[in-house]
């Protein structure tokens, strides 16, 4: 029977995969566009509740622009890093990948800091999950489960990252470190992005 | 590791003086006082702008199959369906309501 399936597959191959290199990076990328929908209706949502608000706090009033503007920084060379660090396993540059591993899971580390550090401040000043001494109360939630959503992403991403350096680090198979590293990337990149649009919609606009 | 080596990378360090430039410029739009749907436009424009340059590059979207660019695009998809579901009912609110219960902000000590 063996034999046969054999032949069978030399006849008729397998479907070409849409990532030749790894299934690991569809599942992925699968993945990924699952967590996109979800904050996708988060963020959709946001923008239905404040459209029918009459108070809805001037949010760069509210919440501080530096330190977010600084943190969206943090995270785009957080992601320059862990490009870099797929760099240096092509070169074959361990300690390099190892190095710019550990700036990825800093860049994250100080992301949370600097996030506990806003909330800390936010609440300290009246604004609550279900209260907002400035207007609309669901101005504290959507702003509290947005972020907090995204921060748990970037907590996610910092164990991942962690787990991907200590395999790295352990694993001398190339091939395999750049697979097990490119999929855990696409993941931290994901976080980067959503920022973006976090950024964009909860802070700026 | 032959295919993933198959294209050429990307200047990261370019994309990554782009994204930061766009972030100073998302920055500098929201003081100046354009009138607001200008700003939204813009911050919109360039939020996409940022969010496409990081998908294309970091994620290597530009150098995958173009099937696996549409699995991308789905949440996209999905989600302008969501707005437009959901523009009815913000229409359908004859005025904007105000929140009667406010939380009072703690005292200065």
């Amino acid at each position: 029977m063996a034999e046969a399936a054999l032949t069978h597959a030399a006849v008729e191959p397998a479907e070409s995969p849409l990532t030749p290199e790894s299934w690991g990076k569809l599942g992925m990328w699968i993945f990924l566009a699952g967590d996109a929908v979800g904050f996708g209706t988060l963020l959709g949502a946001y923008g239905a509740v404040r459209a029918s608000s009459a108070d809805w706090p001037n949010p760069y009033d509210r919440l501080g622009i530096a330190l977010t503007a600084l943190m969206t920084f943090l995270l785009i060379c957080s992601s320059v890093t862990m490009v870099k660090a797929l760099e240096a396993i092509k070169r074959g540059d361990r300690p390099a990948v190892k190095r710019f591993l550990l700036m990825t899971i800093a860049g994250g580390l100080l992301f949370l800091g600097m996030q506990a550090y806003e909330w800390t401040h936010l609440i300290t000043s009246g604004l609550k999950v279900f209260g907002n001494p400035w207007g609309a109360s669901l101005f504290g939630t959507t702003f509290f489960l947005i972020t907090g959503f995204h921060g748990l992403h970037v907590t996610g991403g910092v164990i991942y990252l962690s787990v991907v350096l200590a395999a790295v680090s352990r694993i001398h198979d190339a091939r395999y470190n750049y697979m097990i590293a490119e999929i855990a990337g696409l993941y931290w990149h994901f976080v980067d992005l959503v920022w973006i649009m976090v950024f964009t919609f909860v802070y700026l606009l | 590791m032959a295919e993933t080596a198959a294209h050429k990378d990307p200047n990261y360090m370019a994309i990554f003086w782009w994204l930061a430039a766009l972030t100073v410029i998302e920055i500098a739009v929201i003081f100046p006082g354009f009138p607001k749907l200008v700003v939204g436009t813009l911050l919109v424009a360039l939020a996409v702008s940022k969010a496409t340059l990081v998908a294309l590059y970091f994620m290597h979207l530009r150098f995958e199959t173009r099937t696996l660019g549409w699995v991308a695009l789905t949440p996209l998809a999905i989600g302008t369906l969501l707005i437009l579901v959901l523009l009815p009912d913000n229409r359908a609110v004859d005025h904007k309501t105000a929140d009667s219960v406010k939380v009072e902000a703690p005292a200065k000590h």
